[in-house]
């Protein structure tokens, strides 16, 4: 079948570490003032933010505060209210080929039959219209690529073991980290990731998180994640937006999430604790929110 | 239709020589047409089914197939060719679903539910069109179950171009629909028009359904469009070769469903399906031996291998 030549702008990346240069100075994501109004409802406003390259921020929260939303409005799926948005020196949505985008909480269907390795293949060239000739393999440099980006970024996350297996069959674990391999595949400047870690066991979380801290370490990409718990991630974290009800805050984590800013944003006394290994706990304070009581170690109040 | 009366009085005799049988079964040019139509459809039905079972819209394809009986229906009340009825019906229903909005996950059971309506609605349209032209009785069997005996040359090409131009549509499609298949919001984001793909991909459903509907009778699509690609999806989770099976099974149950019918009483719809039926069990059981196998045999060495 003929190929659409319309295509070929999506070459496949040369190396997935080529990215490292970016416009000088410019911050990937960066909002000014901007505000979102949802159902004309505004979730947040007045929200500022500036994530350099090579940066992992967490954009923190209690629930239904906004922070997929937030997502979102990087993304361009979201119009903002007020305010500017630039990302990658662009308007959100023009960048979409040089961004990473993981939604939240996808439970891969177990009787999907489609292997792991192919959903990252999806990452990869699956927008492109028509099919590739089915040449073999040494005739086409460009399939090569294609195979050897793919082998790459699979054993980048950790995944050559079971790529090759059903991903309804893999264990969420596995199938977060295929997924991150497709997000990862096109070499992108910047990844989103929506609450990660949220379907997976403790130890899992760990692994995931680590994972995240050493592709933005070593391979130089910014990550802006929505989180639910800040513990995992704590160790590699340089930035967080922290939103609340009552406003939100930006800056290193020890300077936001303390007893003074939270107080402040939520509008009532609320304590952050740090336990013995530095573990950060949240707890609403004086009268007694929900129970009266801490949260355990989920960074959250509701 | 007509032109079979000798034939269902003496049956042709199986000579346990297949050179001889299929020499003596192509000797009748209406039987090269039904193998030539059914290799067509199998091919197409093949294909689409394949994303019809991955995108899981089987019920929409049912649908679609039940609509093309009142679109031969009312082809033959208003005196045009049959096939006219098919695709028209077929064509005009995928776009009555497409028009359903799919609202993710939550919206499916209503969808479901009108995609249901269609159905209905149609099946009472066909008895209607029926009743309406009293001396079409005779052709209902056929209409419901299907028959290869007297398809035409001309049929022939119809479907073969029709099958073509399909099958384009979709390599054009391919890879954008695998993507907004399995993963909607990420293939949004990267570009890809899902909600249009959507539509194109009920559309050519509607096409393919017409055209199986003409081999199998609109009661027993699903032995073509939806077997063959399940029992592919039993065997590999690689969307090339599962391609590739489904279209292997679909030409291997329709060939020997030709055959079988042609050389017995009894009409090719009962076979096809018997058939289809019969691979698909096998697949299942295959692959659930296959998966007791793996487990029983390096239980520890894979343990090791799959912690995260």
């Amino acid at each position: 079948m003929a190929r659409i030549p319309e295509v070929a702008r999506h070459r496949v990346p040369p190396q997935a570490t080529t990215t490292g240069h970016r416009e000088g100075g410019e911050g990937v994501v960066s909002l000014r003032r901007a505000a979102v109004r949802v159902g004309g409802r505004t979730l947040w406003s007045g929200v500022d933010l500036e994530v350099g390259a090579g940066e992992f921020t967490a954009v923190l929260g209690p629930n239904g505060v906004g922070k997929s939303t937030l997502i979102k409005v990087v993304l361009g799926i979201l119009p903002t209210a007020a305010g500017e948005v630039r990302v990658l020196g662009e308007a959100p949505g023009r960048a979409g080929h040089r961004i990473g985008y993981l939604p939240q909480r996808r439970n891969v269907d177990p009787s999907l039959r489609i292997r792991g390795i192919d959903v990252v293949r999806m990452g990869l060239d699956g927008d492109r219209w028509g099919v590739p000739l089915p040449l073999p393999l040494r005739f086409s440099a460009r399939r090569r690529a294609a195979r050897d980006r793919i082998a790459e970024v699979i054993e980048l996350v950790g995944a050559s073991a079971y790529a090759r297996r059903p991903l309804g069959e893999c264990s969420g674990g596995q199938q977060q980290r295929l997924l991150i391999a497709q997000a990862l595949v096109r070499g992108p400047e910047l990844l989103l990731l929506d609450e990660p870690l949220d379907s997976l066991d403790l130890s899992h979380q760990g692994g995931v998180a680590a994972l995240l801290g050493r592709i933005c370490r070593a391979e130089g990409v910014s990550v802006v994640m929505v989180a639910h718990d800040v513990n995992p991630i704590l160790p590699w974290l340089d930035r967080v937006l922290y939103l609340a009800e009552g406003g939100a805050a930006a800056g290193p984590p020890q300077q936001v999430i303390t007893t003074r800013t939270l107080s402040r944003l939520y509008g009532a006394p609320v304590e952050v604790l740090r336990a013995g290994d530095g573990r950060l706990v949240v707890v609403g304070g004086g009268h007694g929110t929900e129970g009266g009581g801490g949260h355990g170690h989920h960074h959250e109040l509701d | 239709m007509v032109t079979t009366m000798s034939l269902t009085d003496t049956y042709p005799v199986w000579s346990w020589n297949p050179v001889t049988d299929l020499r003596a079964m192509w000797a009748f040019p209406f039987m090269v047409n039904a193998f030539r139509a059914g290799t067509v459809v199998a091919v197409l039905a093949g294909v689409i089914g394949w994303y019809m079972v991955l995108r899981r819209q089987s019920f929409a394809g049912h649908t679609l197939a039940q609509v093309s009986f009142p679109g031969a229906a009312c082809a033959t009340l208003l005196g045009i060719a049959p096939v006219v009825g098919y695709f028209a019906f077929c064509v005009g229903a995928a776009l009555v679903i497409a028009a359903i909005p799919r609202a993710g996950q939550s919206g499916s059971g209503q969808e479901a539910a009108l995609t249901g309506t269609v159905q209905a609605f149609g099946l009472a349209c066909g008895f209607l069109f029926v009743a309406l032209y009293k001396g079409f009785l005779g052709g209902i069997n056929s209409l419901l179950f299907g028959s290869f005996l007297g398809i035409t040359a001309t049929q022939v090409t119809v479907l073969a171009a029709v099958a073509a131009a399909t099958l384009a549509m979709l390599a054009v499609i391919a890879r954008p629909l695998l993507f907004a298949s399995v993963d909607p919001d990420v293939a949004a984001v990267r570009g890809v028009p899902v909600r249009v793909l959507s539509v194109a991909f009920l559309v050519l459903l509607g096409t393919a359904t017409a055209a199986t509907s003409q081999i199998t009778g609109t009661l027993l699509v699903f032995a073509l469009l939806v077997m063959p690609a399940a029992t592919a999806q039993q065997l590999t989770a690689r969307p090339a070769v599962g391609l590739a099976v489904s279209v292997l099974v679909g030409l291997a149950v329709t060939w020997t469903g030709l055959i079988a019918a042609y050389y017995s009483p009894y009409p090719i719809g009962f076979f096809v399906t018997t058939f289809a039926l019969g691979v698909y069990v096998f697949a299942r059981l295959a692959r659930v031996l296959a998966q007791v196998l793996a487990r029983r045999a390096p239980a520890s060495a894979r343990l090791s291998g799959s912690a995260v």
